[in-house]
C-alpha cells in the first residue's frame, strides 16, 4: 500500500503543478538582496505579508534578515491590505519616500497595491519587488503537507487501538462517539475550573479524565466481548449510542468553547520546533510497533486474532489480551477526542459523526484483515495517510464534497481489492477461479 | 510396476499422464489412473504425493496443465465442480462439503433442489431422502440440522447426495478417519453394496487393512508420479509400504523397552458431567500409558481436564506426589502438561501464522532480551527444532496451513518439546498421517520415553495402541473399564472385549 500512497502524492503533485511566487530560504535571500541592493537606504522599504500564510512568514525573515545587515529604513508590515492602506497614509503624512514593497504569494494580490499611483501619486516610482516564480505543486507546499498531518491525526491515532482490536478479529465502532465524550468530559472539567480562566493545569487533568474515561469504557466493551462472548458489533454498537447519549447528557446538547488558550497546546503547539501532532504520531506509532512485533503481548494478540482457541490450548491468555486491544482502543479514541478539541478550540457532542468508519477504513486501506491474525501498525498509518492525501488533493483540485464522498469510497473499495491481488500473487490471480 | 488389465473394453474412468503445478511446486508430474465400473480403487500415498491434487482435478477444481481424461473412452474437460458432477463424478472429502446449520435434507439437495411450480417440493424431498438414508442402511431424519449430527450420519448424508446425484464415481477422502470401529464396518458394507449396483469407488486411505479389506485393485502414487498398480490380491503390505515410501520398512512399531521411574501424575477420580466419570490412573516418568476405547468413550475428554481445557467438577490431580490445580491451560504448561490436540488443525495449530510462529509461541519467556523477544534466538531454536523432527518446510516463514498432516503434526509437537515439558497427552496423533511420517512419529515418541518423559497416548488404532504403549487403559462412557499391564503381549480382541464390557 506504500507505492499506492506515492502514487497517489504524485498525481496530486503532477495535478496541482502551478506557477508559485517563490516562498522558503532562497526566495527570502534573493528578497533581502533586492531591499539591500536596489533600494536607497534613504527611503523607506516596505516588506509586507498576508497574515496566516507562507508570505508572512517570508516577510518576517526577510525583515530580520535586512535589519540584521545594518538597514533601519525597513518597516514590517504583516496584516490585512487595510494595514498596508494604513501604513501608506502614515507615511504620507510624514512625507517620507517609498523606496520599494516587497511581497510574496498572497499579498501580492492586495488591491491596495493597484490603486498605489491613483490614491498616493507621490509614490509612484517606487520599486515592487516579487521573489522569482517556480513551478512547485500546491499539494507538496509545506503548509499543506502539514494540513494533511492535522487533519489525519486524530483518525490516524484512533486507528492504532482499532488495528489491535481487528487483529484479534473483532471490531471497535463506539470509537467515534467516544471522541465526543472524551472531548465534552475535558471540556466540562475545564469550564468547572473557571472556563476560560482556567488554570493550564486543569486542562491536562481534562484530558486526562477524558481518555481514562474512555478507557475504562473500552474495559467495558472487552468484558462484555469475553466473559460473555457477546460479538463485539453489537457491544460496541451499544457503547457507542449510549456514549454519545452521555456526551448530549453532559452538556445539555451545548457545546463548550469556554476554555482557556492553553487547551490549544495539545494540537496546535509545538516542541522544539516539531508540531505536537508529529510527535504524537511518532511517539504513539513507534511504541505499538514496538509492541505488536517485538513483545509477547503483540504475539498473544496476533495469536488470538488467528485462532483463539488454539491460542488458549497453547497457554495464551487469551481473556486478557481481549480487555487489553478494547481499552487500549477505548484510550487512543479518548486520546484522540482531547486531541481533536484541542485543534478546533470546543467540544459539541456531535463532533466525530461517523469518525468509527474512516477508521476503519484507513486499518482495512492499510492491509489488515478483518477475519483478523494479521496486519501491521504502520500499515495503518499509511492507510490513514492515503485517506487524507485523496481528501486534501480533491480539495485542492477543488472537486465538491459531494463528489467527494462518492471518490472516497471508490477508493477504499478499490484499495482493497489491490491488496487481495497482492496477497493472491497478482491481477490474474485475483480473477481466476482457483 | 504390476499392471492388470481386465478386458478391452473402455474404462470408466482413465486419467493419462495428468501434469499439474503450482507456483514452487510441481504436485503432479504425470499421473496416471484407470477405473472399471463397479470397482473399488484404493489410491494410497504419502502426504504430499499428489492424491489431493489428483482427486481436485477429477472434480473439476484444478484443470490440469496436460494429460487427459476420458470417461467411458471419450476425452472430457472438467473445467468446474458442476461439470464434474454432470459427467458423474461425486467427491466426498475429508474434511465433508456440508452446510452446518442446513438440514439433511438441504444438505442433501443443494443445487439441485426438487421444485414444484417454482416452490422446493419438502414433501418430495423428504421422501426421497428417507429412501436413500434406507438403501445405505442408516436411520437419520432428514431435518435434523447436519451439526447435530455424529460424524457418521454427515458422511451418510454426503453419500446419499452423491447418490441422489447419480454419480457413478465416488471418490471418498479418508472417510474412516473418525468413525468408530462399528461405523467402519457399516461404512466398508454399504460401499460394497454400492459396488455391487456398478458404481464406483476410488477410496483414499492411509489404513492399510481397510484397503485389504474392501478394495478390488490398488494404486500407488509417490511425488507427483504412479509408481505401482494391482489387484489388492497381488501385493502384500509390506510392498505396498515400500511403493509408498521408496525404501523396506522393518517394523510398524518399533517400540522399545523402557524402565519406567516414579510416578509422575496420579488423577483420582476425575469427573464431569457425564462425559467423564470418575476416572483414576498413575502415569511414570519414562512410560508410555495407552487410553483405548470406543468413540465416545470420553478419553478426549478426560484428557482436556488434565490439560485445564475443561474445568473439573470432581476429582483430584497430583504431580510428583503433590496436589496441584489446573484450571486453565497456562496452569497445565506451567506444571509442564502438554496436549497434543485431536483436531491439529482447529486447535493445535494457527494456521494462518507461520511454522515458526507456531513453534515460538509458547515458549516466547525462553526468547526474552529484557522487554522484548529475540527474533534470532526464536528463529535458530526453531531451525535445530526443524532439523531434530526433520520437518519439511521451505522456510520457517512458510504458513502452517499449507504444510501437509504430518509435517503440521511435528510442528505441533516442535512446540512443545521446545518448552521441557514432562508430560505429553497425545491424543490421536497419527491420523491422517501417512506411513512413513507416521514412523517418525513413533521414533519421536521413543526418544520421548528415553528421556524419562511420560506419555499418555490417546488412540482409537488399537495396533498403534498396543505396539507402542506400555500399558493400557480402556474406557467407556466415560469410565475406566480396565487396565491392561503389559500393552505388549495383549491382543487387540482382549482390549476391544475391555471397551465393550457391560
Amino acid at each position: 500500500m506504500l507505492i499506492a500512497l506515492l502514487a497517489l502524492c504524485l498525481l496530486f503533485s503532477l495535478l496541482t503543478l502551478k506557477r508559485q511566487a517563490g516562498t522558503g530560504p532562497a526566495a527570502e535571500t534573493e528578497m533581502v538582496g533586492v531591499v539591500l541592493n536596489r533600494i536607497s537606504g534613504s527611503e523607506l522599504a516596505l516588506i509586507v505579508g498576508a497574515s496566516n500564510t507562507d508570505s508572512e512568514i517570508l516577510a518576517r525573515n526577510v525583515y530580520q534578515q535586512v535589519i540584521a545587515s545594518g538597514r533601519d529604513t525597513a518597516r514590517l508590515i504583516v496584516g490585512t491590505p487595510r494595514d498596508l492602506r494604513l501604513a501608506l497614509d502614515e507615511m504620507a503624512a510624514n512625507d517620507q519616500r517609498l523606496g520599494g514593497i516587497v511581497m510574496s504569494g498572497d499579498a501580492i494580490k492586495w488591491r491596495v497595491i493597484e490603486q498605489i499611483p491613483m490614491n498616493f501619486p507621490q509614490f509612484s516610482n517606487y520599486l515592487l519587488a516579487v521573489p522569482s516564480e517556480r513551478l512547485w505543486p500546491d499539494f507538496l507546499k509545506a503548509s499543506n503537507l502539514l494540513a494533511i498531518v492535522e487533519r489525519i491525526v486524530v483518525i490516524a491515532i484512533i486507528a492504532i487501538g482499532m488495528t489491535m482490536v481487528i487483529i484479534t478479529a473483532g471490531i471497535d465502532l463506539s470509537v467515534g462517539s467516544l471522541i465526543a465524550l472524551s472531548a465534552v468530559l475535558s471540556a466540562t472539567v475545564v469550564k468547572a475550573f473557571g472556563g476560560a480562566d482556567a488554570p493550564g493545569w486543569s486542562v491536562g487533568l481534562g484530558f486526562l479524565v477524558g481518555t481514562l474515561s474512555c478507557g475504562l469504557i473500552g474495559l467495558f466493551a472487552g468484558s462484555l466481548v469475553h466473559r460473555f462472548k457477546v460479538a463485539a458489533f453489537i457491544v460496541t454498537l451499544g457503547i457507542m449510542m449510549m456514549a454519545r447519549g452521555l456526551a448530549f447528557m453532559t452538556t445539555g446538547g451545548f457545546s463548550i468553547d469556554q476554555v482557556p488558550n492553553s487547551f490549544v497546546w495539545l494540537a496546535q503547539g509545538s516542541i522544539i520546533g516539531i508540531p505536537n501532532t508529529i510527535l504524537l504520531l511518532v511517539l504513539i506509532y513507534g511504541s505499538a510497533h514496538i509492541f505488536m512485533t517485538h513483545t509477547r503481548f503483540g504475539r498473544y494478540i496476533y495469536a488470538v486474532g488467528g485462532n483463539a482457541e488454539a491460542a488458549r490450548l497453547t497457554g495464551v491468555p487469551v481473556g486478557a489480551m481481549i480487555l487489553l486491544v478494547y481499552t487500549v482502543s477505548g484510550l487512543s479514541a479518548g486520546l484522540g477526542g482531547c486531541l481533536q478539541a484541542s485543534l478546533v478550540r470546543a467540544a459539541a457532542p456531535n463532533m466525530a459523526n461517523m469518525y468509527e468508519l474512516y477508521v476503519i477504513a484507513a486499518v482495512v486501506v492499510g492491509g489488515t484483515s478483518l477475519s483478523g491474525g494479521s496486519g501491521r501498525v504502520f500499515g495503518t498509518l499509511i492507510g490513514a495517510f492515503i485517506i487524507a492525501v485523496i481528501q486534501n488533493g480533491m480539495n485542492l483540485i477543488g472537486i465538491q464534497s459531494y463528489t467527494q464522498m462518492f471518490t472516497l469510497g471508490g477508493v477504499i473499495v478499490l484499495a482493497v481489492l489491490l491488496d487481495k491481488a497482492r496477497q493472491s500473487g497478482g491481477i490474474r490471480q485475483l480473477f481466476s477461479r482457483n | 510396476m504390476v499392471a492388470s488389465p481386465n478386458s478391452n473394453a473402455p474404462r470408466l474412468l482413465e486419467m493419462k499422464e495428468i501434469v499439474k503445478a503450482f507456483p514452487g511446486v510441481k504436485a503432479l508430474k504425470g499421473v496416471s489412473l484407470t477405473l472399471s465400473k463397479g470397482e473399488v480403487l484404493a489410491l494410497v500415498g504419502e502426504n504430499g504425493a499428489g492424491k489431493s491434487t489428483l482427486i481436485k482435478a477429477l472434480g473439476g477444481a484444478h484443470l490440469p496443465d496436460s494429460g487427459e481424461i476420458r470417461i467411458d473412452g471419450e476425452a472430457v474437460t472438467l473445467p468446474s465442480p458442476h461439470v464434474s458432477q454432470l459427467e458423474g463424478i461425486a467427491i466426498i472429502f475429508q474434511e465433508f462439503n456440508l452446510v452446518p446449520k442446513l438440514s439433511a435434507r438441504e444438505n442433501l439437495f443443494l443445487g439441485k433442489e426438487i421444485v414444484k411450480n417454482g416452490f422446493i417440493d419438502r414433501r418430495a424431498e423428504r421422501a426421497r431422502a428417507g429412501e436413500l438414508f434406507q438403501e445405505l442402511g442408516m436411520s437419520i431424519d432428514p431435518e435434523t440440522r447436519c451439526q447435530d449430527l455424529t460424524v457418521a450420519e454427515q458422511q451418510t448424508v454426503e453419500i446419499a447426495r452423491a447418490l441422489a446425484s447419480d454419480a457413478r464415481i465416488i471418490v471418498m477422502d479418508e472417510p474412516t478417519a473418525a468413525l468408530s470401529q462399528q461405523e467402519v464396518d457399516k461404512l466398508l458394507s454399504i460401499i460394497r453394496r454400492l459396488r455391487d449396483e456398478g458404481i464406483s469407488i476410488i477410496y483414499i486411505s492411509h489404513r492399510l487393512e481397510e484397503i485389504y479389506e474392501i478394495a478390488d485393485r490398488v494404486t500407488v502414487l509417490r511425488d507427483g508420479e504412479t509408481v505401482g498398480e494391482a489387484p489388492v490380491s497381488e501385493v502384500s503390505k509390506s510392498e505396498l509400504i515400500e511403493w509408498m515410501v521408496g525404501r523396506p520398512l522393518e517394523e510398524e512399531f518399533p517400540k522399545c523397552r523402557s524402565s519406567p521411574g516414579p510416578v509422575r501424575l496420579k488423577v483420582e477420580g476425575l469427573g464431569r458431567g457425564t462425559s467423564v466419570r470418575g476416572v483414576s490412573f498413575e502415569l511414570r516418568a519414562g512410560e508410555v500409558l495407552g487410553v483405548s476405547g470406543l468413540v465416545g468413550s470420553g478419553r478426549t475428554e478426560m484428557a482436556r481436564l488434565i490439560f485445564g481445557a475443561d474445568n473439573l467438577d470432581t476429582g483430584k490431580i497430583a504431580i510428583s506426589g503433590e496436589r496441584r490445580i489446573i484450571r486453565q491451560p497456562r496452569d497445565a504448561i506451567r506444571n509442564g502438561i502438554c496436549l497434543l490436540t485431536e483436531d491439529r488443525k482447529e486447535q493445535g495449530l494457527i494456521l494462518i501464522h507461520s511454522a515458526q510462529e507456531n513453534f515460538g509461541l509458547p515458549n516466547l519467556n525462553a526468547f526474552k532480551k529484557g522487554f522484548l523477544i529475540d527474533g534470532k534466538a526464536e528463529a535458530q531454536a526453531f531451525d535445530s527444532s526443524r532439523k531434530n523432527l526433520k520437518i519439511k518446510v521451505s522456510s520457517g516463514a512458510q504458513k502452517a496451513g499449507q504444510l501437509s498432516g504430518g509435517n503440521q503434526q511435528k510442528v505441533v509437537l516442535s512446540k512443545w518439546l521446545e518448552g521441557n515439558a514432562d508430560i505429553f497427552i497425545f491424543d490421536e496423533p497419527t491420523r491422517g498421517i501417512d506411513v512413513g511420517a507416521k514412523y517418525e512419529i513413533y521414533l519421536l515418541i521413543n526418544a520421548l520415553v528415553a528421556r524419562g518423559k511420560s506419555i499418555l497416548l490417546i488412540s482409537s488404532e488399537l495396533p498403534e495402541v498396543i505396539g507402542m504403549s506400555d500399558r493400557i487403559l480402556v474406557m467407556k462412557e466415560g469410565k475406566v473399564m480396565g487396565e491392561i499391564e503389559n500393552a505388549q503381549s495383549t491382543s487387540q480382541e482382549t482390549v476391544l472385549a475391555l471397551a465393550l464390557k457391560e
